[in-house]
């Protein structure tokens, strides 16, 4: 804390005219600040994780809560270590050993990866267009990509359901115009869970990649287009390098929620598609099976955490950048 | 400055938004449809919005949404104003890592995580499950969008502004109520709408977090829709989503008039002189 209140000098010599109960109260003050939301997100983030791991090591019993051991503070030390021998890594050994739990880890990260990818192809190309807009229009860009992001994340799933089913618009739409003569089953197939996901998460891939290349300097562009460069080999050596800060960015906002996703496999994929957010789902509140779910949770966490570890360095780094 | 958009430019931009928008467009329109079955166009109606008003399950939810979402977005914009500031002002703290860690993960982390945790955390502690332990989770949740939405704001404050305040006296306190806050209110304004509309809109960490008793709207629309497509649940989403988009729109305009007689101020200050 010793360096925050250097930071802060400016603020404490000023309020010496106030008084020592000035400093006092400023100092207090200044700690609150960090200490208040510190500790909300050690109690309601950092802790339960603890407790999801703790009982992803108990057994599942039929009681309330529907796991066994359970920790209390009238049992003492003594009882405590007892519990402690009862705690076992079975879930994690019933993870492996049932492929079921495998494939759905497998199948989550390849149609997030496959999505991710989707939504930068889709993305990239407005992102441009956006960040070489005539300013006069471009923030009214920025709120056209903004704004389905502010409505209901559920309603915009549903509403492919009509779009997308046996008998829906867009079979309806593709038979009338003749392109087909029986309709397409995308309902309930992988292509429809891409769908959603590259729908869904779309503002979150064109926004960081927009702020990169508005940033940037498209007289690069010019000159190696007067030095003969050809505009593909321009973009490929000069534009999308140069925009890697915000296509990184992208792909991790996008990637790393769309592996737990369980609205859009659930509505739009149907009963076949396997993805972990659906897996943990259905042993939470099928099953009611607390202690797998837990363990599902922690490998999910587990498998996430590199990428999470490349989003937080990346923010870091654009904020160095703002300063 | 950029000059005229390339056909390929245009292109992007038109099928992007069309992507973006056909969706909800065709939402709204089939809300208004006579027919019952959803995908054939049986003639204007609205009758699906009268039918609503009749069911009281739907009505029942949409108020306990409105409440929880009001009160954690209020709770999380404060928390979140606060550890945005910690952030950009605190350079340096034991625990800074951490801290900051724990503020941009929630926004990646995926729902059923967040939700399975909270309640297992709930039921460690014996709080039973209901309108207040969604509270609890939404604003875990909602305050680090809020905070970074007040953060990107802080990063382009002028600091000099602060520090004329506090040579002339003000205590720091004050200068955060009289200087900081008015700057950075836009930012906290549109956190809280954050907040509102990501807690209105939350079905997985609800579903989690809630009890009997405490159904949310989103909740409800869910257990309808996985029975199918039904008029009255478009006629609902294209209400919600009116709700959103005027507000919205409400505020970048309001927005917007402020920074133009901020302007205005400011030219008048630069000719008096």
């Amino acid at each position: 804390m010793s360096q925050a209140s250097a930071v802060t000098r400016p603020a404490s010599e000023a309020s010496a005219s106030h008084g020592p109960g000035g400093i006092v109260l400023s100092a207090i003050l200044s700690r609150l600040v960090i200490v208040v939301p510190y500790l909300w997100l050690l109690v309601f983030f950092l802790a339960p994780f603890a407790i999801v791991f703790k009982i992803s090591l108990s057994e599942t019993a039929i009681s309330m809560p529907p796991y066994f051991p359970v920790f209390s503070w009238e049992d003492g030390l003594s009882g405590f270590w007892e519990n402690v021998k009862e705690l076992s890594f079975a879930n994690y050994l019933w993870l492996v050993d049932d492929p079921l739990y495998f494939n759905a880890y497998i199948s989550s990260v390849v149609i997030a990866a496959i999505s991710t990818f989707l939504a930068l192809l889709v993305g990239y190309p407005m992102a441009y267009a956006m960040a070489r807009a005539p300013s006069s229009i471009r923030m009214v860009l920025l709120m056209l990509v903004i704004l389905p992001f502010w409505t209901s994340f559920l309603i915009r799933v549903y509403a492919w359901i009509g779009i997308l089913k046996p008998e829906g618009l867009l079979n309806q739409f593709l038979m009338w115009a003749g392109v087909i003569d029986s309709p397409l089953q995308i309902m309930n197939t992988h292509t429809a869970i891409y769908i959603g996901i590259v729908y869904s998460y779309l503002p979150f891939m064109v926004l960081p990649l927009y702020a990169t290349l508005e940033k940037m300097d498209f007289s690069l562009i010019e000159a190696a287009q007067d030095l003969g460069c050809p505009p593909i080999s321009a973009f490929w050596k000069i534009t999308f390098p140069l925009s890697l800060p915000g296509v990184v960015a992208g792909c991790l906002l996008v990637f790393i929620p769309a592996v737990g996703e369980f609205v859009i496999p659930d509505l739009l994929g149907g009963s076949q598609t396997l993805m972990i957010g659906k897996t943990l789902w259905n042993e939470f509140f099928g099953n009611r099976d607390w202690p797998v779910a837990s363990a599902v949770a922690v490998v999910l966490l587990l498998i996430l955490v590199v990428p999470m570890m490349f989003f937080q360095r990346a923010q870091a780094r654009s904020q160095e950048q703002e300063r | 400055m950029q000059g005229k958009l390339s056909r390929f430019n245009i292109t992007a931009l038109v099928l992007g938004f069309a992507f973006l928008y056909l969706p909800i467009v065709l939402l709204v329109i089939y809300s208004f449809n006579d027919s019952k079955l959803v995908t054939v166009w049986g003639g204007f109606s609205t009758r699906w919005y009268a039918s609503l008003l009749s069911n009281h399950l739907l009505l029942d939810a949409a108020w306990v949404t409105a409440r929880v979402a009001f009160i954690s977005a209020t709770v999380a914009t404060v928390l979140g104003t606060l550890a945005a500031l910690a952030l950009v002002r605190y350079t340096r703290f034991r625990g800074r890592f951490l801290f900051s860690g724990m503020v941009f993960a929630p926004l990646v982390m995926p729902e059923v995580i967040t939700g399975l945790s909270l309640l297992l955390l709930f039921v460690a502690v014996g709080l039973d499950r209901g309108f207040l332990t969604i509270v609890l989770a939404h604003i875990t949740f909602t305050m680090c969008f809020v905070a970074v939405v007040v953060q990107s704001r802080l990063m382009s404050f002028d600091r000099s502004l602060e520090e004329a305040a506090m040579d002339l006296g003000a205590t720091p306190f004050r200068t955060f109520i009289h200087v900081t806050l008015p700057v950075i209110l836009p930012a906290v304004v549109s956190g809280w709408m954050l907040a509102f509309t990501l807690s209105l809109d939350d079905l997985v960490i609800a579903s989690f977090t809630s009890g009997p008793g405490a159904t949310t709207l989103p909740m409800r629309i869910y257990s309808q829709v996985r029975l199918g497509v039904t008029p009255e649940i478009n006629a609902v989403c294209t209400l919600l989503i009116g709700v959103v988009t005027i507000g919205v729109l409400a505020a970048a305009i309001v927005n917007k008039r402020r920074d133009i007689q901020r302007q205005r101020d400011e030219q008048a200050a630069a000719q008096a002189n």
